[in-house]
């Protein structure tokens, strides 16, 4: 056992038993991040503080809520929304928190991709993050069915439906994850035990994996420099903090973090109390009806596009192409065969790739939402092509690409 | 500058994937309707220059309104409650105490002259099928029809409430309550649901409700929605247009021309804003105030920055 002293502190207290000064030092004040970063940086912290508004709006309405077929829609409609103070405030937080944080992810996943933060080490980095990614599309698909509107129902029918596996029909497998033959209350209640419980568990699992991940290899920077972190790291500790490469997470990062964070919860907050029809949709405002399919049925805009390599091709191919675009993400780091871990811009072909997907998987998101027929489907046939194609392209192109 | 331009780069495209993914699919995907401000070109403008006491005669006489009809500020009661009256006509005919000011004066006169035609209803009730509107035509008293007509039309708006006491209520119970439940605001098609001391009394008020229910769903195909959010789930533009002429959005529906005057819209309209959404001034008030907040914290959160950065360039 170690050696206590008499606590000359309540600092000193809590130091001899549990280290915070090494935890502090080592989590915080000298965990070094680069000087050389931009705005982008910060979608990290964004993250964390929309996961962290996400689950405390959500632990107000899990007070509330109640996950019965036949109460579910009042209960949050009328009870949350009209009788509990503010419970309409929490609500319009946790719907609008759920949509935007997808944006954010959007950007923070196309910056990585963007100045190549996904290789020569930081492979792990990228895995963890698209296995939150995927994390996340569950718990935002659970927490959809809760209000038990129409479209919670029939998105939860036709999302069901997905695990039929078009001609294998294994529609044992889809009576088996719905608990019925149609959504009904054992499939609520299942869905409401992964959306308030396991899959929030996965979640933050998932982060502190990915926050370890980040540890080793660090974090990069805009210019793609490789940093040598302990002689930098010096540089600062001995006060020539101007000309050292690094800066300490706290308060020197941090706190450009949190100018970010302030500057994003004002835009967050203006789309929760005045433009918040984009994450709470119409259709959902219909209790759940088993017996009228709602004319139109599209997912969250976040999923339009994933949706979209669905919709063009025939169930089976459609299903394939779906599982591809589903799955290939993870394999980035392994696709791109070059070295060069900098900005896009310095690349070559793979700047052209870059923006290429990013405006392919605007352009599928588009045509998700529009009816599948004329134009629209051309147009979404040729973005979900050419998707496939993207990424069939990338080891071919990154294989020839010159040292930047 | 650097951080500006990639400021922009990021806002064009989610506002981008915002037009694309909100704003363009759900004008490619309405079904088009314009609102005419409840002027019902379709049907005859009003001639004549009605007389309130004339009117009185024709609607308690001749006219032979008060048979089927409750005009309780009249002091004439409802021949039938609404349980007994919707099984013998599909729906409780309206009492009409009121109707003089929820109603478009040119709607009345062509309701009373041909029913099905005013309420576009004659895909369902014409000549053809045999079918008839539970109201009859009224076929004159003798008289110039269309003065009778006028005159019953002035008697019904001179005993109705005057237009500034208009209540949301009193607009929603008399143009959509006797088809529409609206639980929210615990409204039922035979009306308000009382506060109930017995179990006993709650379930015959239940089963009476179910009962007219019943009638409804004989007459129209189906029971016709709860609008307690219809607010939410339709928006004001829709629910407007589908008020003046519900053909507009669902052609061949059972559910007839309400024929609101634009005073008597916007009351139903208040009506469903304070059963589906009565936050929505709470919302504005402690939403500015959220935003004073959040921009007093981001000046402060900008100045501890350029704090603790000037060391580090």
């Amino acid at each position: 056992m170690a050696h206590f002293t008499k606590a000359t502190s309540i600092h000193d207290w809590f130091n001899q038993r549990l280290g915070i000064d090494t935890v502090n030092r080592v989590l915080a004040t000298e965990y070094w991040i680069p000087k050389n970063i931009n705005f982008l940086w910060a979608m990290g912290m964004i993250l964390a503080v929309t996961f962290g508004l996400l689950l405390v709006s959500g632990i107000f309405l899990l007070m509330y809520y109640q996950p019965n077929i036949h109460t579910a829609f009042d209960s949050v409609n009328y009870t949350i929304m009209q009788q509990v103070d503010f419970g309409w405030l929490w609500r319009h937080i946790h719907a609008v928190s759920a949509s935007v944080i997808f944006l954010i992810i959007y950007i923070h996943m196309f910056t990585g991709i963007y100045y190549g933060s996904y290789k020569n080490g930081r492979e792990m980095i990228w895995i963890s993050g698209m296995l939150l990614f995927v994390a996340f599309s569950a718990e935002a698909f659970s927490g959809y069915m809760l209000p038990w509107g129409q479209m919670s129902y029939w998105a939860g029918m036709v999302i069901t439906n997905l695990f039929s596996l078009g001609g294998l029909h294994l529609n044992g497998l889809v009576e088996w994850i719905r608990g019925d033959y149609i959504p009904s209350q054992a499939f609520l209640d299942r869905f409401f035990m992964l959306h308030v419980l396991l899959i929030p568990l996965i979640i933050i699992a998932l982060i502190g994996l990915h926050f370890g991940a980040l540890r080793i290899p660090h974090v990069n920077n805009q210019d793609g420099e490789e940093i040598d972190f302990d002689v930098e790291s010096k540089k600062y500790l001995a006060g020539d903090k101007a000309n050292s490469k690094v800066i300490r997470f706290m308060n020197d990062f941090l706190s450009k973090d949190m100018a970010v964070v302030a500057i994003y919860l004002v835009f967050l907050f203006y789309l929760v109390f005045w433009n918040f029809g984009f994450a709470m949709d119409p259709i959902n405002f219909d209790p759940a009806n088993g017996l009228q399919t709602p004319r139109d049925i599209y997912p969250e805009w976040y999923f339009l596009w994933s949706y979209e390599m669905l919709r063009p091709f025939s169930t089976n191919f459609g299903l394939m192409t779906f599982a591809f675009a589903q799955g290939i993400m993870f394999l980035l780091p392994f696709l791109d065969r070059s070295k060069n871990a900098v900005a896009a811009s310095r690349r070559g072909w793979f700047q052209v790739w870059f923006w290429l997907l990013l405006v392919d998987m605007i352009a599928l998101s588009a045509m998700g939402k529009m009816p599948p027929s004329g134009i629209w489907y051309d147009i979404g046939f040729t973005a979900a092509s050419l998707f496939i194609a993207l990424w069939v392209a990338l080891p071919i192109i990154t294989i020839f690409e010159k040292k930047a | 500058m650097k951080e500006l331009l990639i400021l922009v780069i990021v806002s064009v495209f989610t506002l981008a994937t915002y037009y694309l993914t909100e704003t363009l699919p759900s004008k490619v995907n309405e079904i088009h309707a314009e609102s005419h401000g409840f002027a019902y070109a379709d049907l005859p403008a009003l001639t004549k220059k009605g007389n309130a006491a004339r009117g009185k005669a024709l609607v308690m006489g001749a006219g032979a309104c008060s048979g089927c009809h409750a005009i309780t500020v009249a002091g004439n009661p409802a021949p039938m409650d609404p349980v007994t009256a919707a099984s013998a006509y599909g729906v409780n005919p309206p009492d009409l105490s009121n109707v003089g000011a929820v109603y478009s004066p040119k709607f009345l006169a062509a309701l009373i002259k041909n029913p099905a035609h005013a309420l576009i209803l004659e895909h369902k009730f014409n000549a053809k099928n045999g079918r008839s509107f539970p109201m009859p035509q009224f076929y004159g008293a003798g008289g110039d029809k269309d003065q009778e007509i006028a005159d019953m039309v002035a008697y019904l708006q001179s005993i109705a409430v005057p237009k500034d006491k208009l209540t949301p209520d009193i607009a929603f119970q008399t143009a959509c309550g006797r088809c529409h439940a609206v639980h929210y605001t615990k409204w039922t098609q035979i009306g308000q649901t009382p506060k109930f001391k017995k179990e006993q009394a709650k379930l015959e008020f239940r089963t009476k409700e179910l009962n007219y229910q019943d009638s409804l769903i004989a007459y129209l195909g189906k029971l016709p929605p709860d609008l307690s959010m219809y607010i939410r789930s339709r928006g004001e533009e829709y629910i407007n247009n589908f008020m003046e002429d519900p053909q507009n959005y669902i052609k061949g529906t059972a559910m007839p021309r309400v024929g609101v005057s634009k005073e008597g819209a916007e009351k139903v309209m208040d009506y469903l804003k304070k059963a589906g959404d009565p936050k929505a001034a709470e919302r504005t008030s402690v939403g500015k105030d959220v935003m004073i907040f959040l921009v007093i914290f981001a000046i402060f959160a900008i100045l501890w920055k350029k704090e603790v950065w000037k060391d580090l360039h």
